[in-house]
């Protein structure tokens, strides 16, 4: 029998793990994917997918299935991105990394990217990213990072937030606006 | 006309923005500029590149998870267990009489009747030990920062009781060693179900401290070892 999303997160809440796994290997993907557009290194973004499936597993009764879990999981793996990204701007490694010259940052972009300008740029923002998502709200960043990437729509986001649809939409325009002034200046840069 | 705010050009940029302000955007270059300007960094920020993870890369996570999950917990047994367990007290209760009873008549059946009543607490003694275990273990590991033991305070709360009932037991009987350290996870199990779920760093190593320097982990699956040892002679 094949368990959908909720099905599984609800045997997994009892502790059966095999029905967690189930939830890893489908959802495993797309948490890369944000941990790498939030860390831009593909080791932290693999770090912090196993970190996310841990803290997941812990916090599993806390689940209550108002948001599905692809929402739910990927919220943890924003905050464990960001928990990674403070503790590096402690060690002072991001700004080592940003004085670099941006290979260790993203060197295994993948290999079909866009024009040199195009990745120069990419990187560029890519770097920034980080530090700019930090800058958002833990609301903010979760309501920007399902809307940007994810593609959710103002119902979905304020049901994983637990608030209303309005004050979903103006927590997505608080957050790009904050995000644009952080990012501007790689158009700049790159212009 | 009034130009769109900030709002609205975000709203256009998701699709989101009624078709009648959108009309808007084609009329006015103002506007349009305000939107191409948003789009350019929106649009960068999604087109970051992303390294390509295959089919099967679920289950590679999986396989490294796996040995960083605690065992998996027997709550079905757990559960099995509360539901058997008034079964078991009646059980036990029953032989108790019957030994009693039949002890009038037959001096021999006492004797599998007192087994049978002490297979049932050894069995029961085991149990709540190996569960008291899992629970101390849990927090034993738990690493200091982002502690979560709602789960384990649960447990121990419904521990705490059953511990009472076999500290109790362990006293009538004369099996004084057996007692105090029931008595010594009697006192751990009450911190963690009285305690916070999300204790701080410093209680989460001032408790994984003491459980370490009286040795209860490890007197505790002492115990369980010499009660499952027990529970199989008789």
């Amino acid at each position: 029998m094949e368990w959908t999303d909720s099905g599984a997160a609800e045997e997994a809440r009892k502790g059966n793990q095999q029905a967690f796994r189930v939830l890893v290997e489908r959802h495993s993907r797309s948490i890369f994917r944000l941990a790498f557009r939030m860390t831009g290194n593909e080791q932290d973004a693999e770090d912090m997918v196993q970190e996310t499936f841990l803290r997941a597993w812990k916090q599993m009764h806390r689940y209550d299935g108002r948001a599905s879990f692809g929402t739910w999981v990927y919220r943890i793996a924003a905050n464990a991105s960001l928990d990674l990204i403070r503790s590096r701007k402690v060690r002072g490694e991001m700004q080592a990394a940003a004085e670099g010259d941006g290979a260790g940052a993203f060197e295994h972009v993948a290999a079909d990217a866009p024009s040199p300008e195009r990745l120069t740029q990419s990187n560029q923002v890519a770097r920034m990213l980080g530090p700019a998502l930090e800058q958002l709200s833990e609301m903010e960043r979760t309501a920007f990072l399902l809307r940007h990437y994810e593609g959710c729509g103002t119902e979905e986001i304020a049901r994983a937030l637990g608030v209303h649809n309005n004050a979903a939409k103006q927590t997505v325009f608080r957050a790009v606006q904050k995000l644009r002034r952080a990012l501007e200046p790689a158009w700049g840069m790159a212009r | 006309m009034k130009h769109l705010s900030e709002e609205e050009i975000t709203l256009a940029y998701y699709n989101e923005l009624d078709p009648a302000v959108r009309a808007h955007l084609d009329e006015c270059d103002q506007c349009r500029a305000a939107f191409e300007e948003l789009r350019r960094v929106l649009d960068g920020v999604r087109d970051i590149p992303v390294p390509e993870r295959g089919e099967s890369y679920g289950g590679e996570v999986w396989t490294r998870l796996l040995p960083h999950l605690p065992a998996e917990k027997p709550r079905r047994r757990w559960l099995q267990w509360w539901t058997v367990a008034p079964a078991m007290l009646a059980v036990a209760v029953a032989a108790f009489v019957a030994g009693i009873l039949i002890e009038q008549r037959h001096e021999t059946a006492r004797g599998i009747s007192a087994r049978a009543r002490e297979r049932v607490l050894l069995i029961a003694m085991g149990d709540h030990l190996d569960r008291s275990q899992m629970v101390l273990a849990e927090v034993v590991n738990a690493a200091p920062g982002a502690v979560d033991l709602g789960d384990e305070r649960g447990r121990a709360r419904d521990l705490v009781v059953e511990n009472r009932l076999l500290r109790q037991t362990a006293t009538r009987r004369g099996d004084l060693s057996d007692a105090a350290v029931l008595d010594e996870l009697e006192r751990t199990l009450l911190d963690i179900a009285n305690g916070p779920a999300n204790p701080s760093a410093s209680d989460i190593e001032a408790l994984q401290q003491r459980i370490e320097k009286e040795g209860l982990l490890l007197k505790v699956r002492i115990i369980g070892s010499n009660v499952r040892q027990e529970g199989q002679q008789l």
